[in-house]
C-alpha cells in the first residue's frame, strides 16, 4: 500500500506545473477562475499551445498524435490544469469524436479527421440527445434514408454544446426505423454545418449564457462515406464513445480548485473581525465536504490504479461520475452561499473590474452553481448511473 | 501507487479471516459477547498465538508491525467477523506502553489483557476535560475519580488510567482487581466497566502523558475505521444477498428501482469510507495524523449511521431479529461512532483545523 505517486510521476508533475505557469496565457485563467464565459478564440488560443507541446490530445495513442501517457499521468495532467484555472479542452473532437475514428474509422477516414481535430481546422459538436431521446438516448428519431451515395436527414438534435463555435457534428441517426429493438438500426454520420438544410438555433440557459444549441435537419444532404462503423452499429460506437466521456469523469481538479477558492474567501478577514470561516454552522458544512473531497481523491486513485491494472474503466466509473458531481455541487453551492446578498447581481460586462463589487473575483459565483446543476444531468444523469452500478457493481 | 496489500499482511489477513470463520464464527461470537465476560477467555489466547497483536507493535519493541497499515489489516478482518475481543483495549494500551518504553512482551503474548481507561461520565472523548486525581503517597500513588465505559476492562488484568496529577496528566497502572468496579456487557456485543477510583493504589506509567494519550487514541481511531469498515461489508454482503433472493410482488426486491438506488448510496458511501481510511492509515506518524483521522472517523461515523438504518430498513422485519446475524452488525455498526468521538466531535476537530489558518 503506497499513495504516493513515483519519482518519475513526481518530476512529471513538476514538468506539468512549469509548463503551465510559463505558457497558460493569465487573460484565460483569469477568466476561467472568475466564472465568465470563453471566447471561441480563447479556446482556439490555449488549445494550439497544448499542441505545440504534444499535449493536446491526451488520451489518442502516440501514433496518433498523442502524448501515450499513463492514465496516472493523464490524472495528474488534468489536475494540475484544472488547479491552475486552465480552460477545458472541447472534448467533442479530442476526447469522442477522436477515440471513436482511431478505433472504428477507416484510414482514410483517420487521414482526413485527426490532423485537422490536432490544428483546430476543425470545431466539433455532439448531436446525440434529442428532444424525446436523453437519458434513453436510443429512442432518438432523427432519420437518414440511403439516396444512392448520400444520406438525407431530417430531425432534430439538441443540448449541442458549443455547437455555435462548431464547423462539423457527429450524429447518431436512425437508418432502420424497423429493426426488432430501438438500439438496433441506428448508425453514427458525421456532417459539415454549412450543408444546406441545417440551421442552429441557441438555447439560452438557465443562468443566462449561450453554451448549448439546438440543431434541425431539413432534408440535409450526407456523403454515404461520411459514415463511421458499419450502417445499422451504431449503438456500438455510442457506447465506446461514452466510456470515453467517462474519462477524468471524478473532475477532481475541478473541485479541488474550487475547493481553495471557496476556503480563501471564507478566511477573508472583515471589519467584525470574525470571518465567515468563524461562524461554526459554514465551517461545518465547508469540513464536511472537505472530508468528502478528500476521500474522493483516494477513491479516484484507487479506480485509476484498477482501471492501470485492468486495461479500461469498468462501472466503478459511474460512481465517480455520482461522487464527483455532487461534491463540486455541493462546493459550488457554498461559494454562492458564502457571499450572501453579494452573489445577487448579474454578471455582466458593465460590472466586470467594478469597484463596488464586494468581490469582484467571485461576482459569478451564483451563475456558476446555477450552470453546474447540469453536471448530475449530463453525461449520463446521476440516476442513470445508479441503475448501471445497481447491475454491473451490486448485482441487482 | 500501490493499493495492494503487501505479502506479509494479505498473509496475516488470510491467516486471521480463516481463524475467524473456523473457531469464532457468528453463532459462537453471539453466545460469548453477550454473557460475562463478554468474550471467550480460551479464544483470545488463541487469538494472540496468531500474532495479532504482534502485529500492532513495530519490530523495534518486539513486533513485527505497527504501520498504520497493519492496523488497518487487523482490524478489519476482526469487524467483518464482528469479534467482540478486547483488541482495541490492547492497541490503546501499547501505544501508551510504547511511549513510556515499557516492557510489551506480556501484552503481546495475551497473557496481561489490558485496558486503557480515560474516559469519563463528563468528559468522555475529551484529554483535556479529565477530572481523576492522581495524589503521591508514601514513595507511591493513589487514584481518585471515576471512568465510564472502560472498554475491555471487564476482561483486564491490569488497567491504565489517564489522571491528573505526576507530571500534568500522566498514566497510571492499576490492577484490576483493586480498582472498584461495575463490568456490564454492551447493548453491540463485548464487555466494559465503570471505575471507581477512590484512593486506589496505582503506580506510575508514564508521566506527562498528554501526547501519548492523544497519540493512542488517534491510533484506537484508525482502528475503528478499519473496522467498521469491514463490518460494513459484511453488512452489505449480506443485504445484497437478501435483496437478491427475498421475493414479493412475484419478484426480486432487489428489482425495485426504489431499492436499487438505495443500495448504490450505501456502496458508494462504503467506499467513500474504505478511502478516507486508507488515507488515515497512510498519515499515521506524520503531522497531519491527528486531522486525517478525525475526517475519517467522521466520514466514519456517517457512513456507519446510514449502512446500520439501510440494512435493517431494506431486510425488513428478519433484520429486526436477534436470530438473524445482520441485527447485530446494525447495532455495532452504529455504536461504533459513540467510541473516541463521533461524526460531530470529529468534524468540529476538522473544522478548527480550516479556522486556524
Amino acid at each position: 500500500m503506497d499513495l504516493s505517486f513515483s519519482d518519475a510521476e513526481i518530476a512529471f508533475r513538476d514538468e506539468v506545473r512549469r509548463f503551465l505557469r510559463a505558457e497558460l496565457p493569465e487573460d484565460i485563467a483569469r477568466k476561467v477562475r472568475e466564472g465568465r464565459e470563453l471566447a471561441k478564440a480563447d479556446y482556439e488560443r490555449w488549445q494550439a499551445i497544448l499542441q505545440s507541446r504534444g499535449w493536446l490530445a491526451v488520451t489518442w495513442p502516440e501514433a496518433h498524435g498523442g502524448p501515450g501517457w499513463t492514465p496516472v499521468q493523464r490524472h495528474i495532467f488534468e489536475e494540475e490544469c484544472a488547479r491552475a484555472s486552465a480552460p477545458r479542452t472541447v472534448s467533442f473532437g479530442l476526447a469522442m469524436l477522436g477515440p471513436v475514428v482511431i478505433k472504428f474509422g477507416t484510414e482514410a477516414q483517420k487521414a482526413e479527421i485527426l490532423p485537422r481535430i490536432l490544428d483546430g481546422t476543425d470545431w466539433w459538436c455532439q448531436g446525440y440527445s434529442e428532444p424525446g431521446a436523453g437519458s434513453d438516448l436510443a429512442g432518438l428519431k432523427t432519420r437518414a434514408v440511403r439516396d444512392g451515395d448520400h444520406y438525407v436527414v431530417n430531425g432534430q438534435k439538441t443540448w449541442t454544446t458549443l455547437g455555435q463555435h462548431a464547423d462539423r457534428i457527429f450524429c447518431l441517426v436512425r437508418t432502420d426505423p424497423d429493426a426488432p429493438k430501438p438500439q438496433q438500426g441506428i448508425s453514427f454520420v458525421l456532417v459539415d454545418l454549412d450543408s444546406p438544410g441545417i440551421e442552429m438555433r441557441p438555447i439560452r440557459l438557465i443562468e443566462g449564457g449561450h453554451e448549448v444549441n439546438e440543431v434541425f435537419f431539413t432534408d440535409v444532404r450526407v456523403p454515404v462515406a461520411n459514415r463511421v462503423g458499419e450502417e445499422n452499429d451504431g449503438w456500438t460506437i455510442a457506447k465506446y464513445l461514452l466510456t470515453h466521456e467517462r474519462t477524468n469523469i471524478a473532475g477532481v481538479g475541478f473541485s479541488v480548485q474550487a475547493f481553495e477558492s471557496l476556503l480563501a474567501l471564507a478566511r477573508e478577514p472583515r471589519r467584525s473581525g470574525r470571518r465567515l470561516i468563524d461562524d461554526a454552522l459554514f465551517a461545518a458544512r465547508l469540513a464536511r465536504v472537505e472530508i468528502d473531497l478528500e476521500a474522493m481523491k483516494i477513491t479516484n486513485l484507487r479506480m485509476l490504479a484498477d482501471a492501470t491494472r485492468n486495461g479500461a474503466p469498468g462501472a466503478e466509473s459511474s460512481m465517480l461520475k455520482i461522487l464527483g458531481t455532487e461534491i463540486r455541487q455541493a462546493i459550488n453551492d457554498l461559494s454562492r452561499r458564502a457571499l450572501g446578498p453579494a452573489a445577487a447581481p448579474f454578471p455582466s460586462e458593465d460590472l466586470e473590474g467594478n469597484a463596488a463589487l464586494v468581490h469582484p473575483d467571485h461576482s459569478a459565483n451564483a451563475a456558476r452553481y446555477f450552470n453546474n446543476r447540469k453536471i448530475s444531468i449530463y453525461g449520463g444523469s446521476n440516476e442513470v448511473q445508479k441503475n448501471i452500478l445497481s447491475k454491473a457493481m451490486l448485482g441487482l | 501507487m500501490d493499493f495492494e496489500k503487501t505479502d506479509d499482511r494479505r498473509m496475516l489477513a488470510d491467516s486471521l479471516d480463516r481463524w475467524l470463520a473456523d473457531a469464532y464464527p457468528i453463532a459462537h461470537r453471539n453466545r460469548v459477547a453477550y454473557e460475562a465476560p463478554f468474550h471467550d477467555p480460551g479464544l483470545w489466547s488463541d487469538l494472540a498465538e496468531l500474532g495479532i497483536l504482534h502485529a500492532l507493535v513495530p519490530e523495534e519493541r518486539g513486533g513485527f508491525g505497527g504501520a498504520g497499515f497493519d492496523v488497518l489489516t487487523v482490524f478489519e478482518s476482526l469487524g467483518r467477523a464482528l469479534n467482540p475481543e478486547p483488541v482495541l483495549p490492547a492497541l490503546l494500551a501499547a501505544r501508551v506502553l510504547m511511549a513510556a518504553e515499557a516492557d510489551l512482551g506480556p501484552l503481546m503474548t495475551g497473557r496481561v489483557r489490558h485496558a486503557l481507561a480515560f474516559g469519563e461520565p463528563e468528559a468522555p472523548w475529551d484529554v483535556e476535560a479529565i477530572g481523576t486525581e492522581a495524589a503521591e503517597a508514601d514513595g507511591g500513588w493513589t487514584l481518585s475519580g471515576r471512568k465510564s465505559v472502560v472498554y475491555g476492562a471487564q476482561a483486564a488484568d491490569r488497567i491504565l488510567v489517564v489522571a491528573r496529577g505526576g507530571d500534568g496528566l500522566s498514566v497510571f497502572a492499576v490492577d484490576a482487581d483493586a480498582a472498584g468496579r461495575t463490568d456490564y456487557g454492551l447493548i453491540d456485543g463485548g464487555g466494559a466497566s465503570d471505575l471507581f477510583l477512590d484512593g486506589t493504589p496505582a503506580t506510575l506509567v508514564l508521566p506527562d502523558a498528554a501526547e501519548a494519550v492523544r497519540d493512542a487514541l488517534d491510533w484506537g481511531r484508525l482502528a475503528l475505521c478499519a473496522e467498521a469498515v469491514g463490518a460494513m461489508d459484511a453488512a452489505e454482503d449480506m443485504t445484497l444477498d437478501y435483496m437478491r433472493t427475498r421475493r414479493q410482488f412475484g419478484r426480486a426486491i432487489g428489482s425495485f428501482q426504489a431499492l436499487q438506488h438505495r443500495a448504490v448510496e450505501m456502496a458508494t458511501e462504503i467506499e467513500q469510507a474504505r478511502s478516507i481510511t486508507i488515507l488515515a492509515a497512510a498519515k499515521m506518524g506524520t503531522p497531519e495524523q491527528s486531522r486525517t483521522v478525525s475526517m475519517a472517523k467522521s466520514l466514519i461515523g456517517r457512513a456507519t449511521q446510514l449502512v446500520a438504518e439501510e440494512s435493517v430498513q431494506m431486510q425488513g422485519g428478519i433484520a429486526m431479529t436477534w436470530e438473524y446475524p445482520s441485527s447485530h452488525y446494525a447495532k455495532r455498526l452504529t455504536m461504533i461512532d459513540a467510541q473516541l468521538g463521533d461524526a460531530d466531535w470529529h468534524l468540529a476537530r476538522v473544522m478548527a483545523g480550516l479556522q486556524a489558518a
